[in-house]
């Protein structure tokens, strides 16, 4: 007797790459538009990135439904700590938060592969990536999502900082400016956008920093 | 026995004690004296005010402090971007609501992605102080509630009791001596619906001076909130409640002298303190 199988799935995959890169005073987070199920768009003009308290910005890729919900269980979380603490969450607390999300529905994952962006307590840029259970590392920069495969190798190239494990601490900020940051993410995304079909439409990028938050769209091929 | 706080109004005999033991016991007039008593605690409590237009809403309260060395308790609360309430009474159990309504606000706004009217709220209020008048092993909350917010079909302004009832209102106060507030509110409040943002918070300013009795006004002793129309629930800070109450600090002597002890109770603007006279015949307050 083989075992049944179910003839549908609980998730989908809908696509795209998000991109997130950490400064000394200034974090980047960009996503493409492009929203898609199989071989079909759905949208070309889907913005994979929330914020989610003013210094913490989210960026998803994966199965948006499953991304949806999970930003909204996040922004009442949030709202219940804003009323507990009267401040707003920075983004290590944000982090954290983030992971034990995840790991609560760790035996019916939310489908979302995650980057989180934004500033620590001390003003420096600070990326988080996860894996969809929640696991989770603090890091320079970090590439999620279909076209992650082509991205995070050229970052690597550019930016490599060494290993967290290593002591003394050494902090995973980038020597990078912040246009030279920007520069980077689009010829990334230009790059991925011509191999990866479900990366490209348009670009969607913000920068964050102690004065506010701003956002950048940039156009990217269509086929 | 339990001590009870001295009341203005007479009581005829102690006959009453045999029936206000117990929240779930009912007098031979029909009353349930534990809630009673709780609307008492109400009125230990320092002074809440609240008024309302047509597009925005006041909440202000009285910073009573334990002593010179403590801070005063924080009697108004953020429930969301577009409720607020103002407390009077034990104010730990007005905190516990407060946690209450956030969380109802909170998760109405996760499955509706929009926000929770005011309405409903008290509603959820209302009916959560109900169970407590009606379990051996509870006690009714000790807290009144002045619930402010902005909805769909405008501002409103309810009035939350121990007793699980609730009431619109377009301007109330509660707790010690808020009946000179009432006085003055009573006065004026045929004119807050067109009032401007600025004269709202005037008005609640000065009902707050009523409650002082002749205690000088300043900054540090009140606590100001407003919502409204484009402006999400905040604290007014110090300097500009200065600002307004310097406006009017000449004025002072002229309201003064009218300074409630007037025990007249208007038609429009109810007052909780009813039901009052000599026996067991009167209507208890929670009726109303």
């Amino acid at each position: 007797m083989t075992k049944q199988h179910a003839n549908w799935s609980p998730y989908d995959n809908n696509g795209g790459t998000c991109v997130a890169i950490a400064g000394s005073d200034y974090c980047v987070i960009a996503a493409d538009t492009r929203m898609s199920t199989g071989y079909s768009i759905l949208t070309r003009d889907y913005s994979k990135i929330h914020k989610l308290a003013d210094k913490a910005v989210l960026s998803s890729s994966g199965f948006q439904a499953d991304v949806k919900a999970l930003q909204k269980v996040l922004k009442s979380r949030h709202l219940v700590y804003q009323h507990q603490h009267n401040k707003q969450m920075s983004c290590p607390a944000m982090a954290q938060l983030l992971s034990n999300t995840l790991y609560f529905k760790r035996f019916f994952p939310y489908y979302a592969f995650n980057v989180l962006g934004g500033l620590d307590e001390q003003g420096k840029g600070c990326v988080f990536t996860y894996d969809a259970v929640g696991s989770y590392e603090k890091v320079g920069y970090s590439a999620q999502g279909s076209g992650s495969t082509l991205i995070m190798p050229f970052l690597d190239n550019q930016l490599k900082s060494p290993s967290p494990l290593l002591l003394p601490a050494q902090d995973a900020i980038t020597p990078l400016s912040e246009p030279e940051a920007v520069d980077l993410v689009k010829t990334v995304f230009a790059s991925a956008t011509e191999r990866d079909i479900y990366t490209g439409d348009k670009l969607e990028i913000m920068i964050l920093k102690a004065d506010g938050i701003r956002t950048e769209v940039m156009e990217l091929r269509k086929d | 026995l339990q001590t009870r706080a001295p009341r203005k109004k007479k009581k005829a005999k102690m006959f009453r004690n045999q029936y206000d033991t117990d929240v779930t016991t009912w007098s031979p007039t029909g009353r349930l004296f534990q809630v009673e008593y709780a609307m008492e605690a109400v009125k230990q409590g320092s002074a809440a005010i609240g008024l309302r237009s047509r597009s925005h809403v006041v909440l202000a309260c009285v910073n009573k402090a334990q002593s010179e060395l403590s801070s005063h308790q924080k009697k108004i609360f953020k429930v969301d971007d577009h409720i607020g309430v103002a407390i009077a009474g034990l104010t730990a159990d007005g905190r516990v609501l407060s946690r209450y309504m956030r969380s109802e606000a909170i998760n109405h706004s996760f499955t509706y992605e929009s926000p929770l009217p005011v309405g409903r709220l008290v509603v959820h209020l209302a009916d959560k102080a109900q169970v407590c008048t009606q379990r051996s092993w509870k006690r009714p909350y000790g807290v009144g509630l002045l619930v402010g917010g902005l909805d769909e079909s405008g501002a409103h302004l309810y009035y939350n009791c121990p007793s699980g009832n609730y009431f619109e209102y377009q301007a109330f106060a509660i707790g010690s001596r808020s009946q000179a507030a009432k006085t003055y509110l009573e006065r004026r409040f045929e004119s807050f619906g067109d009032s401007s943002r600025e004269d709202l918070i005037k008005d609640a300013i000065l009902a707050v001076r009523e409650t002082l009795q002749g205690e000088t006004l300043k900054s540090s002793l009140c606590t100001v909130s407003v919502l409204g129309v484009g402006e999400p629930f905040h604290f007014l800070d110090q300097e500009t409640i200065q600002k307004v109450i310097d406006t009017f600090e000449k004025v002072a002597e002229d309201e003064e002298g009218e300074a409630g002890e007037g025990d007249a109770e208007a038609a429009a603007a109810p007052a909780e303190q009813g039901g009052g006279g000599a026996g067991d015949q009167d209507v208890a307050p929670m009726e109303m």
